[in-house]
């Protein structure tokens, strides 16, 4: 057997220098840690993840502590707006600070696939780590496995965050009344269609993009704003109906929204149109609802306006205390109509 | 939206119905034929909106739910089979077979592909030439060209490995069954403006003439709706009964010359069995001669399945507009979009399905189905 067949057997050692994902980098030897010399602490290297022990140990400030994790597996991995790294970052950021929580601290765990190009990682790594530092948070521990080929689909992401909930502040959906006023952040639909233009290589203009974004400035305004803040929840698959039945059913209150008020942009549109899709149930990753006591709803909405992420929020609906568990959109004509959760999926692995 | 906005335009729209309330004195029994203009009806509540006594009752046009269960079933069956690509539109891959559906073949390893493009199915049968690949497509006059164009591309292109699983139907047919009807109850016709735009009018021209019932050919938009309404009203007011075309913007006297020019090469007019209505004489289309080669259900041998429908389901009462899903003791409870009984509650078009989706608060409803929890 010629050593041309066998190349193991002509060099015991594997080489350092790779340009893909091998099954190594996931076997915890010099592969993996190569992988986080060369790219992991590049990116995200901060006091406590340079310790490399099997924990990270922080100090939290006095509070509530928040925890949460998601896992991303959008297809494409980079998209107008976004891409998975930053979803991974944001969409954890966002679902801690919708609790009224100040993000601080995540985790964050790749499952490879097996011949993904070592540059592809780096630049999903980067845009983590940029991501990481406009959301104000630390990634402090990790962990990378690698699957064959075929097992998975390039890049798999989990991350899980923890933040402070500081004393005073308490949300729910638990203090969700009738008469309460529901504000959304700005047009809905926007990272939904983004993700599904991309797949169906539809050449659509510059104006298209994912609206992925960190909330916490946002959530942070509405909190100082809104002594009267019952609860906030950011709109992610299912989009703003999905939201809106969730906070429906766990408050036991109906919810009645204006059509006109809740704003398109005409783009995410003209997509919808073309491909049967409804807005209301497509997905976002930089909006939220939040539901204000009726006093401090105008407060409220000029304080979320004053923020980037927030510029476009309107006033769409009202608890009312009618059919507990659903959601009623009021038409522009005068009528009404259920708005109900999505049976299935719109779209296939699109965060 | 240019082209869109204007037609959903609420001045527009309350001036029609003013107008309709101007003109109607008598209570109009009107359907309207195409799911899509169903959706709309109810979606944006213009039913609710008619005089008093006005009523809309809702016909047979949609294409998923009339599709019998057995081309699901025989869809479902190539999805399983070895080395075979199943292609379809993402609406079909939810809809029920009598045991499964296409996700859940899907899931279990059926290679099944959901396309926006009939014709990318013969892109996917050159890429897999060692590969059967099957088109599954269903619908009226308005998708058959297109589905037709998959079997006419094979053909020109010598492509040995793609055929079709098709099951088309005809408005025209459905419509003279329950207009000739003794128990119809349709005074006033909506006609589906998408498939005049394919067909041209001539067929709708015949019908009303023959049933003495005014037809016209409408749109899809509230503002297209409401002032198809309107003209049926006025017809119904002064004792007329013609064709009119309130779609003008899409649909010709002579149709689409081309496109059913190609849609009578490849298919020819057969009896075809309804979901929910049965059998209609000579409304339907199958591969013509020239091109039954392409035909999924020859070459793979699938012409014995067949299934029947649930008891229960009073379908055929809701597709003629003789009853309204509030009348069916199923709706809502036994009968839902996740496990649907029959054809009008099997796709988001279809006229139970629609109810269900926008309607379960309506105190019409005699309960109120939607309740903390049932949302969900």
């Amino acid at each position: 057997m010629s050593t041309r067949e066998m190349p193991a057997m002509a060099c015991p050692m594997p080489l350092a220098v790779k340009s893909h994902v091998v099954l190594g980098h996931g076997s915890g030897g010099r592969l993996s840690a190569a992988l986080m010399r060369d790219i992991f602490l590049p990116a995200f290297g901060n006091p406590v993840l340079n310790e490399l022990n099997d924990q990270a140990a922080v100090r939290l400030a006095p509070g509530r502590v928040a925890f949460s994790t998601d896992s991303y597996v959008v297809k494409p991995l980079f998209f107008p707006g976004g891409s998975i790294g930053e979803l991974a970052v944001y969409g954890t950021v966002n679902d801690l600070a919708v609790g009224g929580a100040e993000p601080q601290y995540l985790s964050a765990a790749f499952i490879l696939e097996e011949g993904l190009p070592l540059e592809t990682l780096r630049r999903v790594v980067e845009q983590m780590a940029v991501a990481a530092r406009r959301a104000g948070v630390t990634i402090v521990t990790g962990d990378t496995k690698v699957v064959e080929k075929g097992s998975g689909d390039q890049v798999f992401l989990t991350t899980a965050g923890i933040g402070v909930i500081p004393d005073g502040v308490t949300l729910g959906p638990q203090y969700v009344r009738a008469g309460d006023r529901i504000l959304l952040s700005g047009p809905i639909g926007e990272h939904g269609v983004t993700i599904l233009a991309q797949r169906e290589g539809l050449g659509v203009s510059g104006e298209l993009k994912s609206d992925s974004a960190p909330l916490t400035e946002l959530c942070r305004a509405l909190v100082k704003a809104a002594p009267g803040l019952r609860t906030m929840r950011d709109l992610t698959r299912g989009g703003l109906s999905s939201a809106m039945n969730e906070i429906a059913a766990s408050a036991r209150v109906g919810m009645s929204l204006e059509e006109r008020k809740i704003p398109v942009s005409e783009a995410v549109r003209g997509i919808c149109e073309l491909f049967g899709l409804d807005p209301m149930y497509v997905a976002n990753e930089g909006k939220l609802i939040a539901i204000v006591a009726p006093e401090d709803a105008e407060a409220a909405l000029a304080a979320m306006r004053t923020v980037d992420t927030g510029v476009g929020a309107e006033m769409i609906g009202t608890v009312t205390s009618n059919r507990p568990g659903c959601v009623v959109m009021r038409t522009s004509f005068g009528t009404d109509r259920i708005v109900d959760m999505l049976a299935g999926d719109q779209l296939p692995r699109i965060c | 939206m240019k082209y869109l906005d204007e037609y959903r335009d609420e001045k527009l729209f309350r001036s029609q119905l003013a107008r309709l309330k101007s003109i109607a004195t008598r209570p109009w029994v009107l359907m309207e034929v195409c799911g899509g203009q169903t959706h709309t009806l109810v979606r944006y509540g213009i039913d609710e909106l008619l005089p008093a006594g006005m009523e809309m009752v809702h016909g047979p046009g949609c294409p998923v739910c009339v599709t019998p269960v057995e081309i699901i079933d025989k869809a479902i069956a190539l999805a399983g089979r070895p080395n075979t690509i199943l292609v379809s539109y993402g609406d079909m891959m939810r809809v029920p077979g009598s045991e499964s559906d296409l996700l859940q073949v899907k899931a279990l390893g059926g290679d099944v592909r959901m396309v926006y493009s009939p014709t990318e199915s013969v892109r996917i049968a050159l890429e897999n030439p060692n590969r059967e690949v099957v088109f599954f497509g269903v619908g009226f006059e308005t998708t058959a060209p297109a589905n037709a164009m998959v079997a006419w591309q094979a053909r020109r292109q010598g492509i040995k490995n793609l055929s079709l699983l098709s099951s088309h139907v005809l408005v025209p047919p459905a419509v003279e069954m329950l207009l000739s009807s003794p128990h119809n109850r349709v005074q006033g016709l909506i006609a589906p403006g998408h498939v005049c735009t394919i067909m041209g009018t001539g067929a709708y021209e015949t019908l009303a003439a023959k049933y003495k019932v005014p037809i016209v050919i409408g749109g899809f938009e509230p503002v297209d709706l409401m002032e198809a309404i309107v003209m049926l009203a006025a017809q119904l007011e002064e004792g007329r009964s013609e064709m009119e075309n309130q779609y003008r913007r899409n649909v010709r006297e002579d149709g689409n010359r081309r496109a059913r020019e190609l849609l009578f090469e490849v298919y020819e007019v057969c009896d075809r069995k309804w979901r929910g209505l049965g059998e209609v004489a000579a409304s339907g289309l199958r591969l013509s001669a020239e091109y039954r080669e392409f035909d999924a259900e020859l070459r793979f041998g699938l012409e014995d399945i067949s299934v029947d429908e649930p008891a229960e389901c009073i379908s055929a009462m809701i597709l003629q507009g003789l009853a309204k899903p509030k009348q069916c003791s199923a709706f809502g409870t036994r009968c839902t979009p996740e496990s649907p009984l029959g054809a009008p509650m099997v796709s988001s078009e279809g006229t139970c399905a629609a109810y269900y989706l926008y309607r379960r608060h309506s105190g019409e409803m005699g309960e109120d189905l939607c309740v903390a929890g049932e949302a969900v």
